[in-house]
């Protein structure tokens, strides 16, 4: 797992790196009411905003990690956005993205690396 | 946190590991370990206990209580004079041109009028008290903690530690004895469920609020779920709802202008803004605040703006907004053209770029269980 100081884990998944949020972020924003993913097929840069995410207090974007297309999304978060909360690494994952460049991996924080900015 | 201040209950909100965020110049729980959602639902089918320390307690007195009411009523549009000893009613501050300056409790004592302000405007409100009210002393309580147990668990929990709280009916208001101490009770709160709040003294609060929690129906709720209840109640938030641009009938507050003060009552006008709000009484005004539920799951918050379908020119705007967590939908409230104000209107809120459509609904959102 890699992990962005926007608080976004990538898991790579064969070809594809899978996208979610961190449990520290899910327990940071709070009880999710609501998520907005991007279409499956659409293009983004790091940094675009990919998904809409919203806790009874607020509104957050989270940002696509890494350059890419994004193939496919997790429909069920928006029956279920309370997912985000109950699994945030599992069932919670946000996003599939076919990567540009698997080395833009490198250069984002591991676990270790993680832990220690959350600290 | 810096140049914050603190309530009496600060050192319990750290005990119960709650997240506190600046609010108003205090440092206040926006919520506890069990979360936003479960404190929203818990206090509407038991009860949930809210530190409202933060708030301004303000006791107005003269020569006779009478003065003290007629004083007031030169500030508010509210017949004060017509509030029964102890009993409270809902008040507004209003500007010279009609906007709201706060929005208050006023509470009649018997020999002497209880007012409870909005914690960011409590100093601006006794700052124009002291200058407007002639003949009267205006004496903020400094040394008085505030909570609000809200919810239907609420009197069975209070009545254990004071019975006499169980014969009160909404906006009652009286002094309790409480194991030698008297506390300020009034059968209200912010929320939409039966419930009351408690002045106590400072150096009491941590343990009548310990004493609360100790029932398992009682748990600690935060500004979060606060804000929940009181949107899904339909309650302006000062400061985003109603404010000095914004007048009591474009609020759709005038229920709380009694009859004595309006055009051909006993004290009729005599209020800051008198003329214009007077006009609005009987003509209407040009917009007016009213519940909007979005047709989709999106939450549509402030300050989203409201248009005609297919028109380019807004309409109005969203003042606050969110989830409401007992309706399982969003939902939100702002202010429309008049001509667009009616229930069931369809029009568009603009979020992140895109029109999603909305339609004007009455309010409250969730009927209140006040104890009437």
């Amino acid at each position: 797992m890699k992990y962005t100081e926007e608080h976004e884990w990538l898991r790579v998944d064969g070809d594809l790196v899978v996208v979610g949020i961190t449990e520290h972020a899910a327990e940071q924003l709070g009880d999710v009411v609501f998520v907005e993913l991007p279409e499956a097929g659409t293009q983004v840069s790091s940094g675009d905003d990919a998904v809409v995410i919203e806790s009874v207090k607020a509104a957050s974007d989270i940002t696509a990690p890494v350059d890419g297309e994004i193939v496919e999304v997790n429909d069920a978060l928006v029956d279920t956005p309370g997912l985000v909360n109950a699994d945030p690494l599992g069932a919670a994952w946000f996003m599939k993205m076919k990567v540009d460049d698997l080395s833009q991996l490198d250069g984002l924080m591991s676990e270790d690396e993680y832990k220690e900015m959350i600290a | 946190m810096p140049n914050l201040n603190r309530t009496p209950l600060h050192e319990l909100h750290t005990d119960l590991d709650a997240r506190m965020v600046p609010f108003a110049g205090y440092e206040m729980p926006v919520q506890y370990y069990d979360g936003v959602l479960w404190e929203h639902l818990h206090t509407r089918t038991s009860a949930g206990l809210f530190d409202v320390s933060h708030m301004g307690q303000v006791r107005v007195s003269a020569d006779s209580l009478e003065e003290a009411q007629l004083a007031l009523e030169a500030l508010v549009p509210v017949s004060v004079l017509g509030i029964p000893e102890g009993r409270q009613r809902y008040g507004l501050f209003t500007s010279e041109t009609g906007g709201i300056l706060d929005d208050l409790m006023i509470a009649n004592r018997g020999d002497d009028l209880l007012l409870v302000v909005n914690a960011a405007t409590k100093e601006q409100d006794v700052a124009h008290l002291a200058d407007k009210l002639s003949g009267c002393s205006v004496t903020p309580i400094t040394d008085r903690a505030l909570l609000a147990l809200q919810g239907p668990g609420s009197e069975a929990v209070l009545a254990a530690l004071v019975p006499g709280v169980a014969e009160m009916r909404f906006m009652d208001a009286s002094a309790l004895d409480w194991n030698g101490i008297e506390l300020w009770v009034s059968r209200s709160g912010y929320t939409g469920e039966d419930g009351y709040e408690v002045s106590v003294p400072s150096s009491k609060a941590r343990d009548l609020a310990e004493e609360l929690l100790a029932s398992d129906a009682v748990i600690p709720t935060g500004l979060g779920a606060r804000d929940s209840l009181r949107l899904e109640a339909g309650l302006c938030l000062y400061g985003s709802d109603i404010d000095t641009t914004t007048t009591p009938v474009e609020a759709a507050l005038e229920w709380a202008i009694q009859k004595a003060r309006r055009r051909g009552g006993e004290r009729e006008g005599g209020f800051p803004g008198a003329s214009r709000i007077m006009e609005q009484l009987e003509s209407g005004a040009p917009r007016r605040r009213v519940g909007i539920l979005p047709d989709g799951r999106a939450p549509i918050r402030a300050p989203a703006r409201i248009f005609r379908e297919g028109s380019d020119d807004p309409v109005g705007e969203v003042t606050s907004g969110g989830f409401g967590p007992s309706l399982g939908r969003p939902v939100s409230m702002g202010y429309v053209e008049t001509e667009f104000s009616g229930t069931g209107t369809v029009l568009e809120a603009e979020v992140r770029g895109r029109r999603m459509p909305v339609t004007v609904a009455d309010m409250p959102f969730r009927p209140s269980t006040f104890k009437r």
